[in-house]
């Protein structure tokens, strides 16, 4: 379904991505795990558009996305939730929703998704009026989500979504992500928290320093002595 | 005696300074919104101001139009004007350093400014009188028709930019890449088509004032832009910049405290005061009436 094929992304003068290759089949949760500062939420900002490759592609099913500006990218069915959730704090939980369905122009249809959204989060639903800003760490991630997912996305990029949560709600928000990949999304999951992350996900790639050290299927890189040391505790 | 009739003129200038506080105000939206989405200080504001009167003075001199007419007329040739000087003059440097733009803008408004004594000559022109002039007497203030129809024009018009701005797809979008363009971007937002349509909006008010300007004052020039859109500025920043709310309370608070300058101390003092406003709230309160201190992004 996704296939990034060795791409150069550079900061101004630094080198961030360095001939880096990843594939996404279609129905999976593929994961990319490494510490701060690897390259992974570049990874993601370079497939969604925001960022530019110097060399290589990034093929959507079977297309090049590689050029495309980040709206385009959108309507061709990749969403993404960036890293530190971004939600449009000073609007309501509602606006940020019809926001995630700007591509769309169908109102029965996005009125349908966000009622869709509030079944899988009552929370959100309770505070459908409420701005944003207000919401809990935990509430906002579930905002994201819900947003990423009103352009009727076939693969989600999940930026950090465990960040500065609490432990029962990061076990919350994966068994969320497990869920949504079960309806037909395919994912795309970046994180630090490696054992959990590995947990869900099918196929898993580490990264150092803007280069993939190891890829495997997630249980064989549960197993794997180095990324144990590394990156699982022991 | 002597108290009652310094009341009755307070309360006259109070409807002299909501009057012209309304042009301010319009203005001021213009400058609040371009400063809100792409955090820019458009110095070329106060000249679309001014291509707005001239746009109305010709389309109700050679065209023959009427108030209404030249009122849409005018600000579909701004907004046009305005899209235009942001794709050739500002999209280039969307990267560039702040400074680089603020320049540019300076000199786009001096383009203007010059350019436009070339087109139309530097001599002022009388602006054709579109209303019968009726004045309004009750309880010993006076209210004129011109008055009348700016209050009612430019309530209208921040009426439709307020419902604009809250509940339509575009507006919501605007607000979107105002608070964080990358994220608006994420939604499939196409960022530069918003922007050119904040630049259309605040052009089309812009020119919506020059218009009320040159009905109330009758002569209109091509520099006639520089000092009402430095007020409009301070009208800005006194608001809370990039709030659109607090654009419309600082300028016609700022019309008010113009007029009762004007009428208690002396007109002379009333260019003084918009400034020493703009002094005394960046000391005390930078991010103005409405606004929030909001973090730097990094």
């Amino acid at each position: 379904m996704l296939k990034v094929e060795n791409i150069n992304v550079y900061y101004g003068a630094i080198h961030a991505l360095k001939g880096i290759s990843v594939e996404v089949k279609e129905g999976e949760i593929v994961t990319l795990i490494g510490a701060n500062g690897a390259g992974k939420s570049t990874i993601l900002r370079t497939i969604s558009g925001l960022l530019r490759t110097k060399t290589g592609n990034i093929l959507f099913e079977g297309n090049s996305v590689a050029t495309m500006a980040p709206e385009e990218i959108v309507k061709k069915g990749i969403s993404q939730v960036p890293e530190g959730r971004r939600i449009f704090a000073n609007m309501t939980v509602e606006e940020n929703l019809e926001l995630g369905a700007y591509i769309r122009s169908d109102k029965p249809g996005i009125r349908k998704d966000i009622d869709k959204v509030f079944e899988r989060f009552p929370r959100l639903g309770e505070r459908r009026k409420q701005i944003a800003g207000t919401l809990s760490g935990g509430e906002q991630q579930m905002l994201a989500i819900g947003r990423g997912l009103m352009s009727q996305p076939r693969l989600l990029l999940l930026d950090e979504p465990s960040m500065g949560l609490a432990p029962l709600l990061v076990k919350e928000i994966f068994s969320i992500i497990k869920e949504i990949n079960a309806s037909g999304t395919t994912i795309l999951l970046v994180e630090q928290n490696a054992n959990m992350a590995l947990s869900i996900a099918h196929q898993a790639y580490v990264l150092e320093t803007g280069r993939i050290t190891l890829s495997g299927s997630a249980k064989e890189l549960m197993e794997s002595e180095e990324v144990r040391k590394a990156y699982l505790g022991g | 005696m002597e108290a009652s009739s310094l009341t009755q003129q307070f309360f006259q200038q109070l409807i002299n300074g909501i009057s012209l506080g309304s042009i301010y105000a319009l203005i001021a939206l213009g400058y609040t919104m371009v400063y809100g989405i792409i955090r820019l200080i458009n110095f070329a504001h106060g000249d679309i101001y001014m291509l707005g009167a001239y746009a109305g003075y010709f389309a109700t001199t050679f065209f023959k139009m009427s108030f209404f007419p030249a009122l849409i007329f005018s600000m579909v040739v701004a907004s046009t004007v305005g899209m235009l000087i942001e794709r050739l003059a500002y999209r280039p440097l969307r990267g560039a350093p702040k400074i680089a733009i603020l320049i540019t803008a300076i000199g786009v408004s001096l383009l203007l400014e010059y350019g436009g004594m070339i087109l139309v000559t530097p001599q002022p022109r009388t602006f054709p009188e579109l209303f019968s002039t009726a004045t309004y007497n009750f309880m010993g203030l006076v209210v004129n028709s011109q008055q009348i129809v700016i209050l009612v024009v430019s309530l209208a018009l921040m009426f439709i930019l307020t419902y604009v701005v809250n509940h339509t797809k575009v507006g919501k979008a605007m607000r979107a890449v105002s608070f964080d363009t990358d994220a608006a971007r994420l939604m499939g937002i196409n960022v530069d088509r918003i922007i050119s349509f904040t630049f259309a909006i605040g052009s089309s008010l812009a020119a919506a004032a020059g218009i009320l300007v040159g009905i109330y004052y009758n002569s209109i020039d091509p520099l006639m832009g520089i000092m009402p859109g430095l007020k409009a500025f301070v009208a800005a920043v006194l608001g809370g910049i990039g709030v659109i709310p607090g654009a419309m309370v600082g300028g016609v608070l700022l019309g008010v405290i113009e007029a009762l300058v004007s009428g208690f101390l002396s007109s002379t003092f009333r260019d003084a005061a918009a400034f020493i406003i703009l002094i005394v709230i960046l000391l005390f309160r930078p991010a103005g009436l409405f606004g929030k201190n909001i973090r730097e992004k990094v």
